[in-house]
């Protein structure tokens, strides 16, 4: 912090925003915590499965799990960062509200209409087979084994990623921009001293977030890994769990996954720098950008070429959906009732995402401005990266877990769609806190000093200084959050309640029945949905208040 | 901590037994294919409740697996009266949990291959496991799981994870049983053929009709669907000189169950033609017990095994954690 507030006296800043957060954290340890305690009080019998998870398996599949992560996230993070940088830089490029919106689309596809949608281009039967068969001599085998794996996972993360450097980017005071045209900054200067401060602010916690969701990947590993070579640690968990239906082992598999990705994730902060906020409140009308010419292509190219790669499997899935029976899937029963389950599990989940994400930046906000210059305390740390680390923790984990305390208390099933909606707003809240903390921490810098000259607190600070720039970012955390839930099935499967039907689970239904057609259908389905909702979202964060 | 539970068993058991007094239930637990829109379920609560006039209600989970896992977390104080949905490879462990009550049904009722016969678990339908596979982009399929074994590596197919799904395990014990001691060295061989190994059967199925892949490990009952539902002959199961793996289905009343006597009624018309005859087009396996109708003729002109392949469930429940090992450690090579 370049200026710090006045300490007051007899209550020490933001001690309700701290609460709040503290509260946050607490609802999220509950759920993480309640679900290992479920599975330790069935584990008690039998623990010896504990010691014997630690073997050359594991230590293999450990190994194959950090690496196939690392790369994934370097392939997705790299270039995400150039996307992101050629979005911010030309704000009128052509579509780039409907490409903004087309990247937050993958994260709503269960992971094997992903996983085909990829085959559909670069499988052995796919649309690129024959140039590939041609440009290698011999038939093309189709990418499985880790390229299939790394594509896979840059189809889901590099547009993520790229729309988080973006929030990040778009917190660039005009007045800065401004500056640098008027010093005439290329595009090389402007990066260094503009864009990069602030992507390498955002890099830990975005890279960080990639990794987890690359490291507890399963469906893409085990079906485009070609085979058992490629296991990840969320494999072996729900073995564990199912086949030999070990508790104990489930639990030290778990705890080593999230010590692992924990470790690494910690690693990656401390590449970031911390930034020093700008108090200054900005000036200029909007921002002034002017690239030159061979940026101005460079740009265009990278755009074109991330989209293409982005658009390719969703162009596949949305032809294969194109092909089943949809005036009759639109027609079914069946499939209202799951749209409109979908619908409401995923609003509330986002709903509640964004307060506990909220209540959390504005707590990790506050904590940080009171230690002024003294090294972070726990409590700040666990309310930026602790938050993150419950995607670590298994759905099935979380499933088995609460399962095992609740039907201790009753019908497990009348706690299905309340558990739903809670598992999905906490999985989504490390995304909604990427999306919302930049905007969130410069507008505190800018706004801090003025609202406790002026006395403005609580309620009418939130809604007077605070909303109007956390807008845009809630708009963005909220279709993230109910593109991530929508999308969601894992903790639906494992309550194995048909009385909780969402879109996904009708999808899996219909393809483990041979009815493929009505899958690919529902999967389009699903992406229009989602797609209106990020329309129904951008515009709503747009709109001036 | 005990005494919670007891106490809050004793009011759940309170409930559960006004609850029973008011009308007559039989709660079933099974899998989710079984009471789809378009599988068995529907069909089958609306014949037994007017042939029991009760009330019949079913509790479904992902698949069979999953269902003897849910009773191992429920224990003692499952609703369950019926398990309906584990096949034979799980009855061993099902019955170490000590959840099953014996039927009173007679064994000669029931008709599956190999003459299955058991005092707890009532067989409701069997089938084969089968390498189906696409006409269009196979003509000369392998005739036999050596003739795979060996066939060139431009053959491809996707099979199943043993780790996570049941066909998967299917396979494992198909190729135990037909190569034995040299199943690892058949698995080395057949891994170049491999593809992909896909987490469920939905995934490689997907994969197969998407012209990935022109084999799938799957069921010889498959084309039937194929032929009668879509009325394409496109896709056929390739017979197998050794024999193919037979996977039965099964069902038992739990132990809370033989308090309820509509269990037993159950299990009596699970093994009669008010539920035998759905089961061929709606769960696309071959009923156990009696039909009043001959089967769709398609159902005869589908492979039938040169010989029935099946291990005894201890045989399974004591080796299944070393086969994989095994399976884990020649295909990660």
């Amino acid at each position: 912090m370049a200026v710090g507030p006045e300490p007051l006296k007899a209550r020490p800043a933001g001690a309700g925003r701290v609460a709040a957060g503290a509260l946050a954290l607490a609802a999220i340890g509950l759920l993480v915590g309640g679900a290992f305690a479920g599975l330790a009080f069935e584990a008690l019998g039998a623990w010896q499965g504990a010691l014997s998870a630690f073997d050359s398996y594991l230590l293999r599949v450990a190994r194959f799990t950090l690496w196939q992560a690392a790369l994934s996230t370097l392939l997705s993070v790299g270039p995400a960062l150039l996307v992101a940088r050629a979005l911010a830089r030309h704000p009128r490029f052509f579509g780039r509200g409907l490409i903004l919106q087309l990247f937050a689309l993958p994260l709503a596809l269960p992971a094997i209409v992903a996983a085909l949608g990829v085959l559909a281009l670069y499988g052995r039967a796919g649309y690129f087979a024959p140039l590939f068969s041609a440009l290698a001599g011999e038939r093309w085998p189709g990418i499985y084994g880790l390229s299939g794996i790394l594509v896979a996972h840059m189809f889901f993360n590099l547009p993520l990623a790229a729309r988080l450097f973006l929030a990040a980017l778009e917190n660039v005071p005009a007045d800065q921009w401004r500056l640098s045209a008027q010093l005439g900054m290329g595009a090389v200067s402007s990066f260094r001293f503009i864009e990069w401060p602030v992507l390498r602010n955002a890099l830990p916690g975005v890279a960080g977030l990639v990794f987890m969701l690359c490291a507890t990947s399963f469906t893409i590993v085990l079906t485009l890994g070609g085979g058992p070579g490629a296991t990840t640690l969320e494999v072996a968990i729900y073995q564990a769990l199912r086949f030999d239906f070990d508790p104990a082992r489930a639990i030290a598999l778990t705890l080593a996954q999230v010590a692992l990705t924990g470790l690494v994730v910690a690693m990656l902060a401390r590449l970031g720098a911390a930034m020093t906020g700008d108090a200054s409140l900005p000036v200029a009308p909007r921002r002034a950008l002017f690239p030159g010419r061979v940026e101005r292509g460079f740009n265009a190219a990278v755009i074109l070429l991330s989209l293409a790669f982005v658009a390719g499997p969703m162009a596949a899935t949305v032809a294969a959906g194109l092909r089943a029976d949809l005036a009759r899937l639109a027609g079914e029963g069946a499939v209202i009732a799951a749209t409109a389950t979908s619908l409401v599990l995923s609003a509330l989940a986002a709903l509640l995402c964004l307060l506990l994400s909220l209540s959390l930046v504005m707590a990790r906000r506050a904590l940080e401005l009171r230690r002024r210059a003294a090294a972070p305390g726990l409590l700040e740390r666990l309310s930026d990266t602790g938050a993150m680390m419950v995607l670590i923790v298994p759905p099935i984990v979380i499933g088995a877990g609460w399962f095992i305390l609740l039907r201790h208390v009753g019908d497990v099933f009348a706690f299905a769609p309340a558990m739903v909606v809670t598992v999905n707003a906490v999985m989504a809240m490390p995304f909604a806190i990427r999306a919302i903390r930049p905007a969130h921490d410069a507008a505190s810098a800018r706004h801090e000093k003025l609202c406790l000259s002026l006395g403005i607190a609580g309620w009418n600070r939130l809604r007077l200084v605070d909303w109007p720039a956390l807008r845009r970012p809630a708009a963005t955390a909220l279709a993230f959050a109910m593109a991530l839930s929508l999308g969601d099935l894992g903790v639906i499967a494992l309550f194995g309640s048909d009385r909780v039907q969402t879109l996904p689970f009708l999808l899996l239904q219909r393809m483990g029945s041979y009815r493929t057609a009505d899958a690919a259908g529902i999967a389009l389905f699903l992406g229009v949905l989602c797609l209106a909702l990020m329309f129904a979202a951008g515009r709503w964060g747009r709109e001036k208040p | 901590m005990r005494w919670i539970s007891a106490s809050l068993m004793g009011v759940v058991w309170l409930f559960a037994a006004s609850a029973a007094q008011a009308r007559e239930t039989l709660t079933i637990y099974t899998y989710e294919s079984f009471t789809a829109e378009w599988g068995p379920g529907p069909a089958v609560k609306k014949t037994f409740e007017e042939h029991c006039r009760c009330e019949l209600k079913f509790v479904a989970v992902a698949d069979g697996v999953a269902l003897l896992n849910r009773l191992r977390l429920e224990g003692a104080e499952t609703d369950a009266d019926i398990v309906l949905g584990l096949d034979t490879n799980l009855i061993h462990e099902a019955k170490e949990t000590g959840l099953f009550a014996p039927h009173g049904i007679d064994p000669g009722k029931v008709k599956v291959p190999g003459g299955f016969s058991d005092d707890v678990f009532v067989p409701y339908d069997y089938g084969y496991f089968a390498f189906v596979y696409d006409t269009q982009a196979l003509e000369a399929p392998p005739q036999s799981l050596k003739a795979l074994v060996e066939a060139d590596s431009a053959l491809k197919i996707a099979i199943q994870d043993p780790r996570t799904s049941t066909p998967g395990l299917g396979l494992l014990l198909w190729m135990k049983a037909v190569f034995g001691e040299e199943a690892a060295d058949a698995w080395a061989k057949l891994g170049d053929k491999v593809l992909t190994v896909t987490p469920g059967w939905s995934e490689s199925y997907g994969l197969f009709t998407n012209g990935e892949v022109p084999m799938v490990l799957s069921y010889t009952t498959s084309p039937a669907y194929h032929r009668i539902v879509e009325g394409t002959e496109r896709y056929r199961a390739a017979a197998f000189a050794e024999g193919h793996y037979l996977q039965v289905e099964v069902a038992a009343k739990t132990v809370k169950g033989a308090d309820n006597p509509l269990a037993e009624t159950f299990l009596a018309f699970m093994i009669g033609p008010g539920f035998q005859d759905v089961i061929p087009e709606t769960n696309w396996m071959f009923p156990a017990g009696e039909t009043s109708q001959p089967l769709d003729p398609v159902f005869e002109t589908l492979v039938t095994p040169a010989e029935t392949l099946i291990f005894p469930p201890e045989v399974v429940a004591e080796n299944r954690k070393a086969w994989v090992e095994e399976w884990l450690s020649v295909l990660s090579r």
